[in-house]
Formats: C-alpha cells, sequence, structure tokens
C-alpha cells in the first residue's frame, strides 16, 4: 500500500473514531501535546490501525509512538516489511 | 426500569456458590452467560443444564483464571461461541486460611493468583472488547474480609482489598468509555466455602450480623445483576457491602 493512501486512511480514522477536526491532523502533530488525544485514546486509535489495515502492532513497538507520522510510519513497515 | 438488553456476560468461578447464583440471574435477565470453572465440569455443565431449562443461553468454559494462556483461551472460545464479553463477573476465589506465623508462601501465592491477578487478566483480556463498544460492566466480588480485615485471612484479606483498589483505579482509566467498574463485598454467605468454617464459627459470626443470618448467594447476585444493568449506569468505582448488617 503507498505511504499516501495509508496516511489517508489514517487520517479518516483519526477523525472518525477519535473525534478529531481533520484541519488539525498534520503528519508531525504529537497525539497528547497537539491533538488532545489521552493515552487511552492512542491505545484506541493502534487498536483501530490493526483491525483496518489487518496488522498487528506489540504493545512494546507500540508504545514509542507519538505523532500521526509515527503511526503511518508504523503501519507502513508492517505492511510493507 | 430500563428495557432489557440481552448481553454476553462472563462469570468466571461460575459453577458453584455465589457465581453459580451470579449465572443464573443473569441468565434470567436475558444474557448469555459464560459460565467458567476449573475442575468441576459437572457442577459447570449442570448450571449450564439448569439455564437452558429456564430458557436461557449459557456455556460453560474450563480455565484457570490465574494463568494468562488459559484466560487467553477462555475469552476466545467465548467470543467465538457468544460474541464479545460485555459484563465480566470477576468471581473466581479460593481460601488458604492459616495464621501468618504458619502461613506458607505457596498460600499466600495461590490466593493472590486466583482472588486478585485474575482480575487483572480477565479485565485486560476483556477490555478491547468494551472499549470497541464504548460500553462494558466489570464486576468483581470481593469481601468484607477485605474491608474490614479476617484474622486467619491475610491473605485472602489481601486479595479482596486489592480488588477494591482495583477496581478504583480501573474505573477511573475507562470510565470516559462508557465502561463501569464496581466490586460486591459479601459477609457471611451460605456457600461451601463458609460451610467449611464450621458451626461455631458460622453461630459466632451470626450473632454479629443485624439481621441475624447468613445471606444467600442469591442475595448477592441481585447486587451484581443490579450493577451489570443499564439501571446502574451511573455508579463507578463502588464497592456494594451486602454482609446484612456485619458493620453496624
Amino acid at each position: 500500500m503507498e505511504r499516501s493512501e495509508i496516511e489517508a486512511k489514517l487520517v479518516d480514522l483519526l477523525v472518525d473514531e477519535l473525534g478529531l477536526e481533520r484541519d488539525d491532523i498534520t503528519m508531525e502533530a504529537k497525539f497528547e501535546e497537539d491533538l488532545d488525544v489521552d493515552s487511552l485514546g492512542v491505545v484506541e486509535l493502534l487498536m483501530a490501525l490493526e483491525d483496518n489495515f489487518d496488522v498487528k502492532i506489540p504493545d512494546e513497538e507500540a508504545e514509542k509512538i507519538t505523532t500521526v507520522g509515527e503511526a503511518a510510519e508504523m503501519v507502513s513497515q508492517k505492511l510493507n516489511g | 426500569m430500563g428495557e432489557a438488553v440481552s448481553r454476553v456476560a462472563l462469570v468466571t468461578g461460575g459453577s458453584r456458590g455465589i457465581g453459580r447464583a451470579i449465572a443464573e440471574l443473569l441468565a434470567s435477565a436475558g444474557h448469555s452467560v459464560a459460565v467458567n470453572y476449573v475442575s468441576n465440569a459437572s457442577a459447570a455443565d449442570d448450571a449450564v443444564r439448569v439455564i437452558e431449562a429456564a430458557g436461557g443461553r449459557a456455556l460453560a468454559v474450563q480455565g484457570d483464571v490465574g494463568d494468562e494462556t488459559a484466560v487467553a483461551t477462555l475469552i476466545d472460545q467465548v467470543q467465538d461461541q457468544l460474541g464479545s464479553v460485555e459484563i465480566l463477573v470477576n468471581n473466581a476465589g479460593i481460601t488458604r486460611d492459616d495464621l501468618i506465623m504458619r502461613m506458607k508462601p505457596e498460600s499466600w501465592d495461590e490466593v493472590l493468583q486466583t482472588n486478585l491477578r485474575s482480575v487483572y487478566l480477565c479485565s485486560k483480556a476483556v477490555m478491547r472488547g468494551m472499549l470497541r463498544a464504548r460500553w462494558g460492566r466489570i464486576i468483581s466480588v470481593s469481601s468484607v474480609a477485605g474491608v474490614y480485615g479476617n484474622a486467619g485471612q491475610a491473605n485472602y484479606s489481601a486479595a479482596k482489598a486489592g480488588i477494591i483498589g482495583f477496581t478504583k483505579g480501573l474505573a477511573k482509566e475507562v470510565g470516559s468509555r462508557g465502561i463501569t467498574v464496581n466490586a460486591v463485598a459479601p459477609g457471611f454467605i451460605a456457600t461451601d466455602m463458609t460451610a467449611a468454617l464450621g458451626e461455631d464459627t458460622t453461630s459466632a459470626a451470626v450473632e454479629r450480623i443485624t439481621l441475624g443470618r447468613l445471606g444467600t448467594a442469591r442475595e448477592v447476585a441481585t447486587a451484581v445483576g443490579y450493577l451489570a444493568s443499564d439501571d446502574a449506569s451511573y455508579i463507578t468505582g463502588q464497592t456494594i457491602v451486602v454482609d446484612g448488617g456485619l458493620a453496624l
């Protein structure tokens, strides 16, 4: 899957699942500081990523994700190796 | 009362005693109930038969809830056969009573594992589905031993008090997602566990109970049933003491 496609789908998930404003979301945005997503919200996002992209993100890798771009990168790595 | 919604419930240690009464009560409220047991398959099968005979839906699931592999397996089994667990009742419990001077580390560890570690493992295992559903009920069976303490039960009292702290912490963590977490602390209830105490201990206990008698498993189950219902939607982090006025 193309990186741009992953990013677009990720933004859709952030809007649909976490109720974020589309305009606020950039790849550099930090979930907790910039987007006001609490730590449980990040866990929920990762669950949604696993379901939607059919990938498995181990807890120890998930803990390192702080920005939207890092989440996209994680999915990209899992999908494309 | 709100309109009855049929949900999927899991009752750990649901084949006998208080757990059995909880399983039957949740089934009679229209929920599909997974009856977990560790060793007594015939008791679990009997619970399922009784529930089905009354027109309910039930499933017996074997597994030691203190063991994480067993918990993963049994949660998968419930998910496959009944659906995602929406009501979790952490009821499984054992006693290994002894004076602290004689208490072996194994007696401490076994009680903490079965009575408290299980609560953490099962709650974690069902959390994904509850978060997704934005709805969930976790109800754990504590004990008056965890509230007031019992001599000869330092291990059991510690585990049951641990449940109350766990309940408050998790309630705060997941409250914003529509999941409530509560506990029920039974006093002296007539079950196999209290029958093992002997007549002298039991009659001494009854003298301290305001209502002048032991409680029944069903009287605990109705409190659990209330907390599991939509009617209890604004109650979380609480421990309801069901002890006939033991502390008064």
